[in-house]
C-alpha cells in the first residue's frame, strides 16, 4: 500500500459534475494541483448521448464531452480504472481498491448514481442492460443483430428513449410502466397521453399499470411473463426505471446523507472541505427551497463548477437549479421545467392555466404561485424560445400582467411590459438615445 | 470582449438585419443567389421582438457564464476562452434542445431544417458583424465591454 500523492484538488467521478468543477476551479487557480480518480476506463463521454450513438445518430468518436487534450490543458492528473472505497475526513485522504491512496486539500464527490434494478430474479443475465455508462453501450451493440423482440422495462426518460432507439432498428419494442401513464414524475396526464399516442402510432408496445412478473431462460432471458399473466418473448431487457444515487463513500466518512449527498448552495458537504454534486447529491431547489435530488445534466455541471469556484476561494453559491427536462420521443418536442402539477397532486389553491391545439398537436402549460410567479410549465410541440419562462420562473417575476400572451408561439420580449422588459434587458439594449 | 447592443427607439422593424444575417451564414454570401439560388434557404440567427411600434433586435449575448453551455449534453456548446465567443460545433450537437430551454433570451433557434440549432456566431471569419454595419438607422452598435 502506498501513496501516490497528494493534490490540493482531488475529484471522485468523471462526467458532467468532474467537468463543471474542473472548468469553473481552472477559470480561478491556474496552478494548484489537481486530480480525478474515475471507475472507468476511458475518458469522460456524455451518457445522455448514449441514446444518440445506439440509435446511429453519431459516430462512435462523437460519445465524448470534451476534447481528447481536456485534462492535460487543465492540467489535471486522470487516475481511470480505480475506485475510491474509503474517505478518511480526519486525514484527508482517498483510499482506492488497490490499496494505494491519495491525500487532497478539497475534495468533490461527483460519484453519480447507480441504474436501479428492481428486485425481481433474472436481471442478472447475461442480455439484460440499463442505458447508462459506455459498458452497456458496447453490450447492447453487441445483442443488437441477434434482437427481434426487446423489452424495455420502465416508462421514464430513459425507458422511452431506449424504446426508440430500437423501434428505429427494426425491432419489435415492448415498454413496461408500473404507473397508470408514462413519464409520469415528469409531466402531466396530457402530455403523457400525447407521448403514448405518439408511440403507439410508430408501433411500439405499450403495457401500463405492469411490470415483469417472471424471467424465464438460462444464462440469457428468452421471454417474461407479466404481471397480468401475458408472456412476451424478449433477447434484450432494458432496465430503465431511475437512478440511485451513490452515496456508500460519504455514508461510511460520517458526511450528511439523505438520499443524496446533502450539500449548501456552496455544494459543500456537512464535512467542511468536502464538496459534491450532481446525481450522487441533494441540491438546493430554488422553487421548493429544498435540498433535493435532481439527477439532470445541468444541474451536475453547474453543481460542478460551483463547487469548483468555491474548492478554489472564489465563493459563489447555485440556487437556480430545479427540475428541467428538455426532451424528444419520435419527434414530438417536450420541456418541462419546475413543479410537475398533476391531476393527482392538484389542488384548489394552485393557480394554472392550459392551452391545448388538437390540430396542430401543440400544448402549453403554466402553474402559478400566490404571487403570480411561474412555478412550473410544459410545452409540448412547440418550444422555440422556451428558455424565456425559464427566466422569468428563475427571477420570480409576476407574469399576471402578460400571462395569456404566454401561449402565444411568438412569445417574446416585446411581450412583457415596458418597465419590466428593460429591466431584464439592462445590459441588451440602449435605451435615451432619441 | 464586446456585445451587439439595440437601440429600440430608432430600430424600423425593417428586418433587414435578419436578411443580412440569413446572407452572411448562406453559401454565396451574396444576397440575391442565396435567397434565389441555393438549395437551402439561408436562415438569420437572430430575432426581431416586434410589438408595434415596438420593435428591436436580439441575438445570442455570449454570456460570460452561459447557461446554454451548462446545459449541453454533448459538448457542442462551448465558450472560447480568447474571444469570449459561444461557439456552436454542428457536428457534435444532436438536437436535444436543453439550450433552447436554457437560453434566457429565447435566442437559440431550432433548425427548421434537420434536427439541431442555430445561433449568433458574431459573423465569425468574416470581416463584419452583418447585423451592426447592415442596419440603415443604426439601431444595432457593437459594444466593446
Amino acid at each position: 500500500m502506498s501513496n501516490m500523492g497528494g493534490y490540493d484538488y482531488l475529484i471522485i467521478g468523471n462526467s458532467a459534475g468532474a467537468v463543471g468543477c474542473i472548468e469553473g476551479l481552472r477559470s480561478v487557480d491556474k496552478s494548484g494541483t489537481m486530480a480525478l480518480v474515475s471507475e472507468e476506463e476511458c475518458r469522460v463521454y456524455s451518457r445522455a448521448l448514449i441514446p444518440y450513438y445506439l440509435g446511429g445518430h453519431i459516430a462512435r468518436d462523437r460519445l465524448y464531452y470534451r476534447p481528447l487534450d481536456f485534462y492535460d490543458r487543465a492540467h489535471v492528473g486522470v487516475f481511470n480504472g480505480h475506485r475510491a472505497v474509503k474517505i478518511d475526513t480526519a486525514v484527508r485522504m482517498v483510499k482506492l481498491d488497490d490499496g494505494n491512496s491519495m491525500s487532497y486539500g478539497k475534495l468533490l464527490i461527483a460519484a453519480g448514481g447507480k441504474p436501479f434494478y428492481p428486485p425481481i430474479p433474472g436481471l442478472d443475465k447475461k442480455n439484460v442492460y440499463s442505458f447508462h455508462s459506455m459498458s452497456d453501450v458496447q453490450g447492447i451493440e453487441k445483442e443488437l443483430p441477434g434482437v427481434r423482440s426487446a423489452v424495455v422495462l420502465g416508462g421514464g426518460v430513459i425507458g422511452l428513449m431506449a424504446a426508440e432507439v430500437l423501434h428505429g432498428k427494426g425491432i419489435r419494442v415492448h415498454v413496461l410502466e408500473l404507473a397508470d401513464r408514462l413519464l409520469a414524475p415528469v409531466v402531466d396526464e396530457t402530455t403523457s397521453q400525447l407521448v403514448e399516442n405518439a408511440l403507439r402510432e410508430t408501433g411500439v408496445d405499450l403495457y401500463l399499470n405492469n411490470t415483469i412478473g417472471q424471467i424465464h431462460g438460462g444464462e440469457r432471458v428468452e421471454s417474461i411473463t407479466l404481471k397480468d399473466g401475458r408472456t412476451i418473448p424478449c433477447d434484450l431487457l432494458i432496465v430503465g426505471v431511475g437512478v440511485a444515487p451513490r452515496v456508500e463513500l460519504a455514508e461510511h466518512a460520517g458526511i450528511q446523507v439523505n438520499r443524496g449527498i446533502v450539500v449548501d448552495k456552496k455544494m459543500q458537504t456537512s464535512v467542511p472541505g468536502i464538496f459534491a454534486c450532481g446525481d450522487c447529491a441533494s441540491t438546493y431547489n430554488f422553487l421548493t427551497d429544498a435540498v433535493q435530488n435532481m439527477p439532470l445534466w445541468p444541474n451536475a455541471y453547474l453543481g460542478g463548477r460551483v463547487a469548483g469556484y468555491n474548492m478554489a476561494g472564489a465563493e459563489r453559491e447555485y440556487t437556480l437549479g430545479t427540475q428541467m427536462n428538455a426532451m424528444h420521443f419520435f419527434d414530438v418536442n417536450i420541456v418541462s421545467a419546475g413543479i410537475n402539477v398533476t391531476e393527482a397532486n392538484q389542488n384548489d389553491s394552485l393557480d394554472i392555466i392550459k392551452n391545448y391545439d388538437a390540430e396542430k398537436k401543440v400544448y402549453r402549460k403554466f402553474v402559478f404561485s400566490k404571487e403570480g410567479t411561474i412555478t412550473g410549465f410544459i410545452l409540448v410541440g412547440q418550444i422555440d424560445r422556451a428558455g424565456i419562462f425559464l427566466n422569468l420562473m428563475r427571477r420570480k417575476v409576476d407574469v399576471r400582467g402578460f400571462r395569456k400572451e404566454m401561449f402565444k408561439n411568438s412569445f417574446g420580449y416585446a411581450d412583457l411590459p415596458e418597465t419590466l422588459r428593460w429591466q431584464l434587458l439592462q445590459d441588451d439594449v440602449i435605451l435615451g438615445v432619441v | 470582449m464586446g456585445r451587439i447592443m439595440a437601440k429600440p427607439e430608432v430600430c424600423m422593424g425593417c428586418h433587414l438585419c435578419e436578411v443580412w444575417c440569413a446572407v452572411a451564414h448562406s453559401k454565396s454570401k451574396h444576397i440575391v443567389k442565396a435567397f434565389l439560388y441555393e438549395v437551402n434557404k439561408p436562415l438569420p440567427r437572430l430575432v426581431v421582438e416586434e410589438k408595434l411600434p415596438l420593435t428591436f433586435a436580439l441575438q445570442c449575448r455570449h454570456c460570460a457564464e452561459p447557461d446554454c453551455v451548462a446545459a449541453c449534453i454533448s459538448g457542442a456548446l462551448s465558450k472560447d476562452p480568447e474571444s469570449g465567443i459561444v461557439v456552436h460545433d454542428p457536428n457534435q450537437c444532436v438536437g436535444c434542445y436543453s439550450c433552447v430551454l436554457t437560453c434566457p433570451y429565447g435566442n437559440i433557434l431550432i433548425n427548421p431544417r434537420q434536427r439541431g440549432i442555430i445561433k449568433c456566431d458574431l459573423c465569425a471569419g468574416m470581416d463584419t458583424l452583418y447585423c451592426v454595419s447592415r442596419c440603415p438607422n443604426e439601431a444595432l452598435v457593437y459594444v466593446d465591454c
